[in-house]
C-alpha cells in the first residue's frame, strides 16, 4: 500500500451567481477537482503542477484534511485525512507559500518552542533538528525577530523549519520558492534534496517554477481544470507536451532569420531573434554555431514555461 | 481532553507573555475594561436607590443575580471569546494553518491571541457577587448550588459563543447576530425574571434556556418562591441545561468544520 492513495477524488463548490433577469441568485456547482486517481510511495518527490485555479490547492487541502472531499477516497499514511486530521497532523508537515503558520507577533524562537510543546516532540530531538535546520537555512541571526518583521524569503525558511521540527513523513509545499531570489531558491532546493535523501521524507510540491521540478522531482503530476492530464517523468512531459527551450539572440545588426542546425527561428524583431530547440537537446552546439557564424551582442536561454507546456499537452490528442 | 487543556494553557501562556511585553498597555486596557463593565452595576445601583425593590427583589438579591450571570459570561469571554473572530481567521487563511496542527481546532481558535485583560471582567463580576453573597443565608446545599450555578452559567455562555460563531463557516461575519444572544443574554439575566411577562420567562426557560444561567439556582440559594409558580426542580436543573447547550454547540462546531470551504489559493 502506498503512503498516499487517492481514488476517484472529486470536490465541488456551490457558488451563488446573479443571473440576468432573475431576482434570486442562482446556485451553480463548480467542480474544483474531479476523477483524480494517483498513488505516491514513501520517499518519492513529486511535483504537482498546473495553471492557476487548476485545483492544486484544493487537492492539497483534501490530502491534509482541511477540506472534506465531495466523493472519492483518500488514504494518507493509512488514514482518512478529514476524519483523522488532528492525528495525521503529527505525521505531516505543510507549508502554504502565501500564508504563514508561525505566530505573527511572536519571535521566531517562541513559535518553534511552542511547536515542540504542541507536537510533543522529544526535546533532545527537537533541539537537534532545530540546530540542524537553522544552520542549513541560515536563520540563526533571525531567531529573536518577530515574524511580522521578516522578509518573504526569511519567513518562508522559518515556515519550512516549523513544518519539519516534528520529523514528518510527508512534507507538502505550496509554491515554496515564490518570491525568492536565485541564490535563496538554490539553497532551498539543495536543502529539500538533502532532506529527502537523508531522512527519506516524502515530498509533494506544487509550483509554477519548472526549475523547482527539474531540480527536485523525478515525477510530475499535471492537473488542469480539476482533472489529471499527466503523470510521469519530467522528460516524458516535455516529450508529450512538445515543449522547447528558446535562445534569445541579440545580434549587433539586423539580419535575416538565422539558420543554425538543431534550432528553428520563430520570431525576428530588429536585431533580436528567437530560436527554439527541443528541451532534451543541449544548448551548447547551438550557441557555438551562433557565435561562429554571426556577430552576437548578447544571448540568453529561456526555459519552457509551465502554462505553455500544459497548453501544448492539452491541444494534442491524449495518449493516456 | 487533558491534552487539549494543556495545549490551551501553553498557547494562551505564550500570549500572556507577549501581552506582558507592553505592561502599560496591558494595565490601561485592564482598568478600562474593569470600569466599563463596572458602570453597568452602577446603573442598577442608582435605579435601586430610587425604588425599594424591582420585581420583588432587593438590591443585594439583584446584585447576586448580576454577579452570577456576570461571572458566567466573563469566564466564557476570557476562555473562548476569541471564537467570535472565526470569520476573520477564515478570510486570512489562518484557519487552514491551524488545521494542519495536532491540536483540536477549537482549542487553537479560542486560545489564539488570548487576552489576559479580559480577566478584569471576571474580577468586576466577582466583586459584586462576593458583596451580594455576604447577605445570603448560606447552607451547604446552597453553597453547592452556587458553585454549580457559576459552572453551568459559564458552560451555557461558552456554548453560545461557540455555537453562534459557527454561523461564520457559512457567512462572512455575524458577530452582531451572535452578540444579540451572548451579551444580550447576559443583560436579560441581570434583572430578576419577575420584571418580565410570564411568556418571556417561559421562552427563556424552555425555548432558549438562558434563565438557567442564574435565575433558577438563585431562587434556590436565596430561598425564594418562584414568582411564576413553575416547578421547583427547575431550580436544580441548570447542569442539564448546560449539557444541552454544550451538545448543541459541539454539534454546530462539528458540522461547521465539515462544511468548511477554505479560501482560494
Amino acid at each position: 500500500m502506498s503512503l498516499i492513495e487517492v481514488a476517484d477524488l472529486r470536490r465541488t463548490f456551490t457558488v451563488r451567481r446573479r443571473v440576468e433577469g432573475e431576482r434570486r441568485k442562482q446556485r451553480t456547482e463548480v467542480e474544483a477537482v474531479r476523477d483524480l486517481t494517483f498513488a505516491i510511495d514513501a520517499g518519492e518527490m513529486v511535483g504537482y503542477i498546473g495553471p492557476n485555479g487548476a485545483g492544486k490547492s484544493t487537492t492539497v487541502k483534501m490530502l491534509t484534511g482541511i477540506l472534506v472531499p465531495t466523493s472519492g477516497r483518500i488514504s494518507v499514511a493509512g488514514v482518512d485525512p478529514s476524519r483523522h486530521r488532528t492525528a495525521l497532523a503529527r505525521r505531516i508537515g505543510v507549508v502554504f507559500g502565501q500564508r504563514t503558520s508561525l505566530w505573527w507577533d511572536l519571535p521566531l524562537h517562541d513559535s518553534f518552542d511552542l511547536l515542540q510543546k504542541i507536537y510533543r516532540t522529544d526535546p533532545a530531538r527537537h533541539r537537534a533538528n532545530l540546530a540542524e535546520f537553522v544552520e542549513l537555512l541560515d536563520l540563526g541571526s533571525l531567531l529573536d525577530t518577530p515574524v511580522r518583521q521578516l522578509s518573504l524569503g526569511q519567513r518562508m525558511r522559518g515556515d519550512i523549519v516549523a513544518a519539519l521540527l516534528h520529523d514528518p513523513e510527508i512534507l507538502y509545499l505550496d509554491e515554496p520558492t515564490i518570491g525568492l531570489d536565485v541564490v535563496s531558491k538554490g539553497r532551498l532546493r539543495e536543502f529539500l534534496r538533502a532532506l529527502n535523501r537523508d531522512r527519506g521524507t516524502t515530498l509533494m510540491l506544487t509550483t509554477h517554477d519548472l526549475q523547482d521540478i527539474e531540480a527536485l522531482c523525478d515525477r510530475v503530476i499535471v492537473i488542469d481544470h480539476g482533472t489529471q492530464v499527466y503523470d510521469g517523468t519530467l522528460a516524458g512531459l516535455h516529450e508529450q507536451g512538445g515543449s522547447h527551450r528558446t535562445v534569445v539572440v541579440d545580434l549587433v545588426d539586423e539580419a535575416p532569420p538565422i539558420e543554425v542546425p538543431g534550432a528553428v527561428t520563430r520570431r525576428v524583431e530588429g536585431p533580436r531573434q528567437w530560436l527554439s530547440f527541443p528541451t532534451d537537446a543541449s544548448a551548447a552546439p547551438i550557441v557555438a554555431a551562433l557565435a561562429s557564424s554571426y556577430d552576437v551582442a548578447d544571448l540568453s536561454i529561456q526555459e519552457p514555461d509551465i502554462e505553455e507546456v500544459i497548453r501544448e499537452l492539452y491541444s494534442r490528442p491524449r495518449s493516456g | 481532553m487533558a491534552d487539549a487543556v494543556v495545549d490551551y494553557c501553553r498557547i494562551a501562556g505564550l500570549w500572556v507573555r507577549a501581552s506582558m511585553a507592553y505592561p502599560a498597555s496591558f494595565w490601561m486596557m485592564a482598568v478600562g475594561s474593569f470600569l466599563m463593565t463596572g458602570l453597568d452595576f452602577v446603573g442598577i445601583w442608582v435605579l435601586m436607590s430610587n425604588v425599594d425593590d424591582l420585581g420583588g427583589f432587593s438590591l443585594t438579591e439583584i446584585g447576586f443575580l448580576y454577579g452570577a450571570t456576570g461571572l458566567g459570561i466573563a469566564f466564557a469571554d476570557l476562555l473562548v471569546g476569541r471564537v467570535e473572530r472565526l470569520g476573520q481567521m477564515i478570510r486570512m487563511g489562518r484557519l487552514d494553518t491551524m488545521m494542519t496542527k495536532p491540536v483540536p481546532l477549537l482549542v487553537q481558535v479560542c486560545a489564539d491571541e488570548f487576552a489576559p485583560r479580559r480577566f478584569a471582567r471576571v474580577l468586576q463580576s466577582g466583586l459584586v457577587f462576593a458583596w451580594a453573597a455576604a447577605y445570603v443565608d448560606w447552607t451547604l446545599p446552597r453553597a453547592l448550588v452556587a458553585v454549580e450555578m457559576v459552572a453551568s452559567g459559564s458552560v451555557i455562555f461558552f456554548s453560545l459563543f461557540v455555537g453562534l460563531a459557527c454561523v461564520q463557516f457559512w457567512t462572512a461575519d455575524s458577530t452582531e447576530f451572535a452578540n444579540a444572544f451572548t451579551y444580550g443574554g447576559n443583560q436579560v439575566t441581570q434583572f430578576p425574571m419577575s420584571v418580565f411577562p410570564a411568556e418571556v420567562v417561559k421562552a427563556l426557560t424552555f425555548v432558549l434556556p438562558i434563565a438557567f444561567v442564574n435565575w433558577y439556582p438563585s431562587l434556590y440559594i436565596l430561598g425564594r418562591e418562584d414568582p411564576f409558580g413553575l416547578p421547583d426542580w427547575l431550580q436544580l436543573a441548570s447542569p442539564v441545561a448546560a449539557l444541552l447547550f454544550a451538545a448543541a454547540g459541539a454539534l454546530a462546531w462539528r458540522v461547521g468544520v465539515r462544511h468548511y470551504r477554505s479560501t482560494g489559493s
